[in-house]
C-alpha cells in the first residue's frame, strides 16, 4: 500500500511549471499553434476595449502608410486599419469555429448511423460522393448567393461542403471497430443499439475528429476570406480580412498595407490552426502522423 | 479489366446524376420563391410572373427537374438571366483563359513538387527536405489572393519584370501570353505544390526503404536512375491520386485567381453572376467544373494499372 501511495506523492512533487516546460518541448507545435490563437482570440474579444474605431471614415486622411495614430495606416476612404484588422478577427474566428463545431456533429450522427446500419450506408455514401464532387467554393458561393449575404448564411454554406469528409472519417472508424471483439460482446450481451453507438463506438472517433476538427476551422476560415474577398459573403459594412482586401485591391500600388496588413493577419491565423492541427495530430494519432 | 471500367464508369455516371440533383435543387430548395430570387430584389410582380412561366416553375418538381436534365445532356444550360444568351455560349467563349490558367499551374506545380519531393526524399534531413515542411506549412496557410497580391506587388510593381494583369489569347504569341500566366500560376499553385510534393517525399521514403533499392545501389546503378525508376515509378499511385484530388483545389482556386489577376475566364463569369443573382451561369459552371474533377478522378483511378501492373481489376 505504501509503494502505492507513493507514487503520486512523486509526481505531485514536480513544480507545476517544469511540467509545462517538458509539454512545451515535446509538442513545440501545439503550443506556438495554440500560443498565438490564444493570443488573436483575446485580441479579437477584448477589441472594442483597445483596437479603437474601424466604421468612420476620415476622407482626410485616406492611405496614411502607418504611424504612431495609426499603426497599420489607414485605407481609401480614411478608416483605421488597425481596428479594422482586429474585428476582423472577431468574423474570421467566429466562422472557423462554428463552422468546426458545426460540421463536427452533423457529420459524427450521419457517420455514426451510415456506418453502422448498412441499409442506410449505401444511399448516404452516394450522396456524399455526389457532395464531394462539387468544389467546395462553388457550392459555397452558390448557396451564398441565394440567400442574404450574412454571417449565419456564410457559415452554412461553409458547413454543407464540409460534412461528407467528416463522413467519412467517423464511417471508416466505426467499419473498423464494429467488428471489434467488444463491440460482438456488447451485442451478445443484449445492449441496446443507441448505448453500443454511445458507449462503445463514439469515443474512438474522438480523437481523429479532435483533429479534424482544427484542420476544418483552418479551411472555413480561408474559405470564408475568400467569400468575402469576391463579394459572395460577410456584408461589407462588417469589416473581415476578405472584404478588406477586396475593396483595398485598386490601391496595391499606392497603399500596400492595406492589403498586406489584413493578408498577413489571416495567414498567421491559419498557419496557428494548422500547426496546432498537426501538433493534435502526432500526439493523438500517431497512425496517421507516420504517414503524413 | 473492361468490367472494373464499366463499373467505374457506371459509379461516375451516379455521382455526377446526384451533382446534377443538387445542383438543380439548389435554386428550389432555397427560402424563398425562385422565380423572385432570378427577378431581383426590384422586380414587379408581372416580371416574377414571367421568370416563372419562362422557366416552368409551376410544375411539379420531378417534371421540372427532367426538362433540365434533358436539356443538359444536350448541352442546353439555359439562358443567362443577365445577358438573355445561352449559358454554354458564355462559358465556351471564357474557357480558355481558364484552361491556359490550370494547364500552366497543372505543369509548373507537378514538375516543381515531384521534384521537390524526390530530393527532400532523397536527402532526408537536409536543409531542402526541411524547407519543404515549411514550403508545404506555408502552402496551406497563406491564402490564393493574399501570395497573389505579394507577387504582384514584388514582381510587377517593385521590380516591373512582368506585367501586372489580365489575360492574352496564345494566338496571339506566345510571349505575351504565358508572361501574364506566371505570377497566377505560381499563386494558384503554391497549396496544390505543397500538397503533391508532401506526398512525393512520403511515398518515396516509403519506396526508398525497400530491399530492391538497396540492391540497385549495390550493384552500382546511377542515383539518377535509381530515383528516378526505381523508386518514383514505384511511388507513383498515391502521387497521382493526389494529383487527381488536388484539381478540387484548382479548381476552387482558379476562380479566386482569375480575380486577382483579372482574368476573364470562367471563374470571374461566375463571380460576376453572384452580384446579378445570375443563378443559370451559376448552377452551369458549378456543373461542368464538378463533371471535370469527376473526370479527372476516373482518368487518374484508370491509370493505376500503368503505373502499377500489380493492380488487376
Amino acid at each position: 500500500m505504501s509503494v502505492i501511495a507513493a507514487e503520486p506523492a512523486l509526481i505531485a512533487a514536480k513544480p507545476r511549471s517544469a511540467q509545462l516546460r517538458r509539454f512545451a518541448r515535446r509538442n513545440p507545435t501545439i503550443v506556438a499553434g495554440g500560443t498565438i490563437l490564444a493570443i488573436i482570440a483575446a485580441l479579437a474579444i477584448a477589441a472594442p476595449l483597445f483596437a479603437g474605431d474601424a466604421i468612420t471614415m476620415q476622407p482626410a486622411l485616406r492611405l496614411r502608410p502607418p504611424s504612431e495614430a495609426n499603426w497599420f495606416g489607414t485605407d481609401h476612404l480614411g478608416r483605421d486599419v488597425f481596428a479594422r484588422t482586429v474585428y476582423g478577427a472577431q468574423v474570421s474566428l467566429f466562422v472557423g469555429i462554428s463552422v468546426a463545431a458545426m460540421s463536427i456533429t452533423g457529420g459524427l450522427v450521419i457517420g455514426l448511423l451510415s456506418g453502422y446500419f448498412r441499409k442506410v450506408d449505401a444511399v448516404v455514401m452516394r450522396l456524399m460522393d455526389g457532395l464531394m464532387a462539387i468544389p467546395a467554393i462553388l457550392l459555397a458561393i452558390a448557396l451564398v448567393a441565394l440567400t442574404r449575404a450574412s454571417v449565419t448564411a456564410v457559415i452554412v454554406a461553409i458547413t454543407i461542403p464540409e460534412i461528407p469528409r467528416v463522413v467519412r472519417l467517423v464511417r471508416a472508424v466505426v467499419l473498423s471497430v464494429r467488428e471489434a471483439p467488444y463491440v460482438e460482446a456488447a451485442i451478445a450481451g443484449g445492449t441496446p443499439t443507441w448505448k453500443i453507438l454511445l458507449r462503445h463506438i463514439l469515443p474512438n472517433t474522438i480523437a481523429p475528429l479532435i483533429v479534424q476538427a482544427t484542420y476544418i476551422c483552418a479551411s472555413a476560415i480561408l474559405i470564408e476570406a475568400a467569400l468575402s474577398f469576391l463579394g459572395a459573403g460577410t456584408p461589407p459594412e462588417i469589416p473581415t480580412w476578405g472584404n478588406m482586401i477586396a475593396q483595398s485591391r485598386l490601391f496595391l500600388s499606392r497603399a500596400p498595407w492595406t492589403i498586406f496588413c489584413p493578408g498577413i493577419a489571416l495567414a498567421l491565423v491559419v498557419l496557428a490552426v494548422n500547426l496546432l492541427g498537426d501538433g493534435l495530430r502526432d500526439r493523438l494519432d500517431p497512425r496517421l502522423a507516420r504517414r503524413m | 479489366m473492361l468490367a472494373y471500367i464499366a463499373r467505374r464508369l457506371a459509379s461516375t455516371v451516379l455521382v455526377m446524376g446526384i451533382v446534377a440533383v443538387f445542383v438543380f435543387l439548389l435554386l428550389h430548395l432555397s427560402p424563398g420563391d425562385p422565380a423572385a430570387i432570378i427577378a431581383g430584389d426590384n422586380a414587379t410582380a408581372e416580371q416574377i410572373e414571367g421568370i416563372r412561366k419562362q422557366l416552368g416553375l409551376d410544375d411539379a418538381l420531378p417534371v421540372q427537374f427532367y426538362r433540365w436534365l434533358a436539356a443538359v445532356l444536350h448541352g442546353d444550360l439555359g439562358i443567362s438571366i443577365f445577358s438573355n444568351e445561352p449559358v454554354a455560349k458564355l462559358i465556351s467563349q471564357r474557357i480558355e483563359p481558364t484552361l491556359s490558367l490550370a494547364l500552366t499551374t497543372l505543369i509548373i506545380a507537378v514538375t516543381l513538387a515531384v521534384s521537390f519531393g524526390v530530393v527532400a526524399a532523397w536527402k532526408v534531413g537536409s536543409w531542402i527536405d526541411r524547407s519543404l515542411m515549411v514550403v508545404s506549412v506555408l502552402g496551406f496557410s497563406v491564402p490564393v489572393f493574399v501570395v497573389g497580391y505579394m507577387l504582384i506587388y514584388v514582381f510587377s510593381i517593385s521590380l516591373r519584370w512582368l506585367p501586372v494583369q489580365g489575360y492574352s489569347p496564345i494566338d496571339q504569341g506566345f510571349g505575351p501570353w504565358i508572361e501574364r500566366l506566371i505570377l497566377p500560376s505560381i499563386a494558384l499553385g503554391l497549396a496544390y505544390v505543397a500538397l503533391i510534393a508532401r506526398i512525393t517525399r512520403t511515398s518515396m521514403l516509403e519506396v526508398l526503404a525497400e530491399d530492391y533499392i538497396r540492391t540497385a545501389n549495390a550493384k552500382g546503378v546511377a542515383t539518377r536512375s535509381v530515383l528516378l525508376k526505381h523508386a518514383l515509378k514505384n511511388a507513383g499511385v498515391p502521387i497521382v491520386t493526389v494529383i487527381g484530388i488536388g484539381v478540387a483545389l484548382l479548381i476552387g482556386g482558379v476562380v479566386i485567381t482569375e480575380t486577382v489577376f483579372n482574368i476573364p475566364g470562367v471563374g470571374r463569369l461566375v463571380v460576376d453572376a453572384i452580384s446579378k443573382r445570375d443563378y443559370p451561369i451559376i448552377q452551369g459552371v458549378i456543373l461542368i467544373f464538378s463533371g471535370v474533377y469527376v473526370l479527372v478522378n476516373l482518368l487518374v483511378d484508370l491509370s493505376y494499372t500503368l503505373l502499377d501492373p500489380r493492380i488487376r481489376y
